[in-house]
């Protein structure tokens, strides 16, 4: 069943002129040796044309035109909508926005008395003494690395994957 | 009327002013929407109003259409987002026959005669009636494909969708055509065969 659906899909492919060259050649081939592919070949290229040719495109009815001509008299075309977004009024908001969130800061920060010493300067930990070993062990380092090295191969895939798509049209 | 101007020649007359070259471009397209907006809606009534809706709606955008796709690729985007915003609004069950229970019904309802005008039926009234079975969404796909004149990239645009899912759909959609053509229209297929 996968094979048959396999053998369908690439002769759509085919056949829509969507694969590769070498693609191409390559089923051309199968189709020319293999009496199962150019049976199946056949069949989808009547039922192709049929569908070209047989599809039924709908009408509305004959004063639809003039429906729509008297409605757009109605109107008038609006201006595109980066002629009237003014990048000065959205510069203006967001520097309004900066100011006020840099007034805060500096206000807060005014408001600290740097004169006062801290409760209790030490940390809830002695820091030298961490024991760093017990996360960084060799089981964290390998699933850290291995979750790095997976997300690396999907990168790479898209990557792939995009430039096979371009390949493809400079093929076509 | 001005005849041999391409799309883009008449929108830049529209957009001098001379409203009355959008009916060509009306005239040239209303049918390929009509058809798109009737694969998504039963009636021919709603059918047409939401196609004048669509035309308005882009004379009144032709500010923002940029000549980067087709005109038509432009136009059938508004005509989708207009159908399923027409749909939500009148809380409509997007109308689907993708299902036996429903072709059976409507079996019924044209009595015995049905099964004679089905004998007699042509290549052409088999492809059509099959479509009708189908989701909205893969008639749709099959109508811009091989009526609509769109690639994939543009079906893709006009669906807000990756290419690769409508090529995948295009193909679920052919072959769920076939199912039904060889289910519904077994003795028509035979002859498509030697067609």
């Amino acid at each position: 069943m996968n094979a048959h659906n396999n053998m369908e899909t690439q002769l759509w492919e085919y056949i829509d002129g969507l694969s590769g060259a070498d693609e191409r050649s390559f089923i051309e081939g199968l189709i020319a040796a293999d009496a199962e592919w150019r049976k199946k070949y056949e069949e989808l290229l009547s039922f192709n044309a049929a569908l070209h040719q047989d599809i039924e495109i709908d009408q509305p009815s004959m004063r639809f035109t003039r429906n729509v001509m008297e409605e757009i008299g109605r109107h008038q075309i609006a201006p595109a909508t980066g002629s009237y977004i003014n990048k000065k009024i959205i510069y203006g908001i967001a520097g309004f926005f900066l100011t006020l969130i840099v007034g805060f800061l500096i206000y807060a920060i005014g408001q600290i008395d740097w004169s006062v010493a801290p409760v209790n300067n030490t940390l809830p930990f002695n820091l030298p003494k961490i024991d760093t070993s017990k996360v960084f062990n060799n089981n964290y380092v390998n699933a850290f690395m291995i979750v790095n090295t997976v997300l690396g191969l999907m990168l790479l895939d898209r990557y792939l994957a995009q430039q096979r798509k371009h390949w493809k049209k400079e093929d076509a | 009327m001005q005849t041999g101007l391409t799309d883009n020649d008449i929108i830049q007359l529209v957009r001098k002013g001379d409203q009355q070259a959008f009916a060509q471009l009306v005239t040239k397209y209303q049918n390929y929407v009509f058809t798109i907006i009737l694969r998504y809606l039963p009636s021919r009534e709603d059918a047409e109003e939401v196609a004048q809706d669509v035309f308005v709606k882009a004379y009144r955008s032709l500010g923002d259409f940029r000549g980067e796709s087709k005109f038509s690729t432009w136009l059938y985007t508004i005509t989708t987002t207009t159908c399923i915003t027409f749909l939500r609004k009148n809380k409509l069950d997007v109308q689907s026959l993708d299902n036996e229970k429903v072709f059976a019904q409507a079996d019924n309802m044209d009595g015995g005669m049905r099964a004679n005008q089905v004998e007699q039926k042509s290549r052409v009234a088999m492809v059509n009636q099959a479509i009708k079975m189908l989701s909205p969404e893969d008639a749709q796909v099959i109508t811009l494909f091989y009526k609509g004149e769109q690639s994939l990239d543009e079906i893709a645009q006009v669906l807000g969708q990756e290419t690769n899912a409508v090529k995948v759909r295009l193909h679920r959609a052919r072959q769920r055509l076939k199912e039904k053509m060889e289910k519904y229209f077994a003795q028509e297929v035979k002859d498509l065969a030697h067609y």
